[in-house]
């Protein structure tokens, strides 16, 4: 039963549970220390983020741009660059979509492409700027995409600012076309058919009408299982993570090392442009305004893909987590009346604690050692009473001793079958988070 | 302090947490057990949380009753947030008031991004709320968005006329450029080196009240008191960049200005913080600012948007005033003004800025809020 329990936490998804409830668990200590009712706060979040089908929506419109970003990060951490610039291009991406969809007024079967392809290609030039910086003259790219950052956050402020685009009175820019919108059925909708179809389908319609339902998490999810196969199975992206793995061996194997870099830069900028791109012609009020601040979509994606271990497929839940939090935190605010900055430290602390999940297979690795320490002990301890006797008792502690040299072998012979899958297991999972 | 003052009352004590020393005692792989317990009773208690929400929520109401029908208002900020020392913050005061006074029940949501107004007007239709206030220009589209799709709930919006011909929709705005105009006549009067600044928000209708009627005011006050101010004024293009509104301090200071009134939401608090590290004044904006900057700041241009918000609140829920309407207050109504502190600016200067507010009040002066206006103000000095 005890190697049950080991092997159970020896599992990458046992210490992201565990990671989260012990995350809440310290996030309750945090709301009660502040004086709010930690079980109705959690209570709250809860009904905040699945209570209704139209906040499980929301969640789910909120945790795309999450789920591209995290992406965008997962896999340029893989090929070893730390692309913290998401935002930055995650901004260009809904700036070009904005320009874009105000300018040209096409049907929408071009206007929809276009739109999002702008947006796309704003995100990979970007990244193609840094991953060119970085392969050519080696400057790191964590420098140069925080500076882009803030080139695309002032650049952002500076369209909304032109006449062309400034609506009046507003703090935004005009919406783009209605024939660049990304929702389900934008028009149908709203229209006399549709509020007349829908009206016998309650949910349907409270979904459809109230959420700007789009088509974002579906073209998402595919690139996150693109992505993670493009990495597996390709030679490309073979490559790639051996550029990520060892420069130099990559080299001396004949990979072009500088190609891969920009390469990869490209792939995940435009995963954050595309991500921009969707949101401005997926949800309201479909155009940019005037940033005081990061919206934090693209370093949320850096968390979305820590949580995740960058494993792309993983970001997956990992955003709908985050997104669900985020929202939900909302509602908390609402109806505990907890100022926001208590409903982020209690997200701070379930991400961080999240963030802490590795600790878990270690901790099983030590239950194991201290048993075995334990075991070879006893033996110790049955030689020296039973001093001289019969030969299977110094069997047994002859290969009692063998074993608990090796701190990882397990205390039982019946569980040495068990332990050699076990640890190609950890491996496996080790090398998918590196 | 924000946290006092947002003090709510605990209308859902009763679901305790699961004694939680239990974890320290225990062995962890036990604790875990617990922790995995913890979490099923979470999840437990979040599926219960609509209905015992709407059990407490009834509760209230039926305790309340003896002091009159109480009602559910809820307010949803915009990006600036609800401690943005300023237009949020005062909104909520009202709100607070209708709370202590009335035993209404409320609370707020705020938004992070402009995407978050659609849904947190939402999820304030969903509690229940009778009244939504959106707090700020920004949101008049979605406004006019979710009143079209929730025709049974009211919704009020401050600084805008209202967006759309809805019946649910009442606009409250304020007459901004007269309070502004009082601060430019203190401004100039108070100006040692003839220059004087202006740090605005976003550039908007509502914004060029302030910017006009306190170029106005400093174009009364140098007519008639014979003085040559000038005065310049900038937009941030922005309500939550403090450090840009530093910036922009900064540069006025350098160009000689010694007062500078700011209009810019969660800007402001960077121009505060930089003129009185210049060692200038600063004027306040919508709300009494002066705890911001002891000695710092001169006055305050008033706009009470708690006045406002509790007049029209009860109005409109006690059926006095019909959804649809709209609203532009003023001095004359006591929701502008400057606050009664004159320990900087002396009594002389507070008297005759006295005599400046009553002939507004009276007519004689129309301070001018665009600026055709303004220059056809200035044209008639």
């Amino acid at each position: 039963m005890n190697n049950t329990v080991i092997k159970v936490l020896r599992k990458p998804i046992t210490s992201a549970i565990i990671a989260i409830l012990i995350g809440f668990l310290v996030a309750a200590i945090v709301l009660a220390s502040a004086g709010y009712d930690p079980g109705a706060s959690f209570a709250a979040l809860f009904s905040g983020m699945v209570g209704r089908p139209r906040y499980i929506v929301n969640v789910i419109i909120k945790a795309t741009p999450l789920l591209f970003c995290g992406i965008a990060v997962a896999f340029a951490f893989k090929v070893g660059l730390f692309n913290i610039g998401a935002e930055g291009q995650y901004i260009l991406g809904t700036v070009a979509a904005t320009i874009v969809g105000i300018t040209c007024d096409l049907p929408a079967v071009l206007e929809i492409p276009l739109v999002v392809l702008s947006g796309t290609i704003a995100g990979a030039l970007s990244g193609a700027l840094i991953g060119w910086l970085k392969a050519k003259f080696g400057i790191h790219e964590v420098i140069t995409s925080i500076m882009f950052n803030w080139i695309s956050l002032y650049l952002c402020n500076y369209v909304v600012s032109l006449d062309v685009f400034h609506q009046p009175n507003t703090t935004g820019t005009y919406a783009v076309h209605d024939s660049a919108f990304t929702m389900i059925l934008p028009n149908w909708k709203l229209s006399d058919d549709g509020q007349a179809a829908l009206v016998n389908f309650p949910v349907l319609r409270d979904v459809l009408v109230r959420c700007d339902v789009n088509v974002g998490i579906v073209v998402a999810v595919v690139a996150a299982v693109f992505i993670g196969w493009l990495l597996k199975r390709t030679k490309m992206g073979y490559e790639m993570r051996a550029v990520g793995l060892n420069k130099d061996a990559a080299r001396f194997a004949g990979i072009n090392v500088e190609k891969n870099i920009v390469l990869c830069m490209v792939i995940s900028g435009a995963l954050c442009g595309v991500a921009g791109a969707l949101n401005i012609t997926g949800i309201s009020p479909h155009g940019i305004s005037t940033l005081a601040a990061f919206e934090n979509n693209g370093f949320n994606g850096l968390s979305v893909a820590f949580i995740a271990g960058c494993s792309p497929v993983a970001c997956i839940p990992a955003s709908l987590l985050f997104a669900g939090l985020i929202y939900g935190g909302q509602t908390v605010q609402q109806t505990m009346g907890a100022p926001s900055e208590i409903i982020s430290i209690m997200i701070g602390t379930i991400v961080f604690c999240m963030a802490l999940g590795g600790v878990i297979p270690m901790l099983a690795e030590h239950i194991q050692r201290s048993r075995a320490e334990r075991a070879e002990q006893a033996c110790k301890l049955a030689a020296e009473v039973g001093a001289t006797p019969a030969a299977p008792a110094g069997e047994s502690g002859s290969q009692k001793t063998e074993n608990a040299a090796d701190p990882k072998a397990p205390a039982e012979a019946s569980s040495k079958v068990a332990e050699p899958t076990d640890s190609s297991e950890k491996k496996g999972a080790d090398g998918d988070a590196r | 302090m924000g946290y006092l003052v947002r003090e709510r009352t605990g209308r859902r004590k009763g679901t305790e947490m699961p004694d939680q020393s239990s974890f320290t005692r225990r062995g962890f792989l036990k604790g875990l057990a617990g922790a995995c317990a913890l979490g099923a009773t979470g999840a437990l208690v979040g599926c219960g949380g609509s209905s015992s929400d709407s059990s407490s929520s009834s509760d209230t109401s039926s305790s309340t009753a003896t002091s009159g029908t109480t009602h559910k208002v809820e307010m949803v900020t915009d990006t600036g947030g609800v401690n943005d020392q300023s237009f949020n913050q005062i909104s909520w005061s009202g709100l607070q008031r209708l709370q202590q006074e009335e035993g209404w029940d409320v609370s707020y949501l705020e938004s992070k991004q402009e995407s978050d107004y659609a849904t947190n007007l939402d999820k304030a239709v969903d509690d229940d709320a009778e009244l939504i206030w959106a707090i700020g220009f920004a949101m008049a589209d979605a406004v006019g968005n979710a009143a079209k799709a929730n025709p049974n709930v009211q919704f009020g919006i401050i600084d805008n006329a209202n967006p759309t011909d809805a019946s649910n929709i009442t606009g409250v705005q304020f007459r901004a450029q007269e309070s502004s105009f009082i601060v430019g006549y203190i401004a100039a009067c108070v100006s040692k080196t003839g220059m004087v600044g202006n740090v605005l928000g976003v550039e908007s209708d509502v914004l060029r009240q302030f910017e006009f009627g306190y170029k106005a005011g400093v174009a009364y006050a140098n007519k008639e008191k014979g003085l040559n101010v000038q005065c310049e004024s900038q937009y941030a293009e922005s309500f939550g960049d403090a450090a840009k509104g530093s910036s922009i301090t900064q540069r006025m200071v350098s160009d000689g200005c010694d007062v500078v009134f700011q209009a810019a939401g969660g800007t402001g608090v960077g121009v505060i913080n930089a003129c009185k590290d210049a060692g200038i004044y600063a004027i306040g904006a919508d709300m009494d600012q002066s705890y911001l900057a002891e000695g710092t700041v001169l006055t305050s241009a008033l706009k009470e948007v708690d006045v406002a918000i509790v007049d029209v609140s009860k109005r409109l829920l006690s059926g006095d005033l019909k959804g649809g309407s709209n609203i532009t207050l003023g001095l004359s109504d006591g929701a502008v003004g400057i606050p009664e502190d004159y320990s900087l600016m002396g009594e002389d200067v507070y008297n005759d800025a006295l005599a400046v507010e009553e002939l507004i009040k009276s007519g004689d002066i129309v301070p001018p809020a665009t600026s055709d206006d303004y220059d056809k103000f200035v044209a008639s000095l």
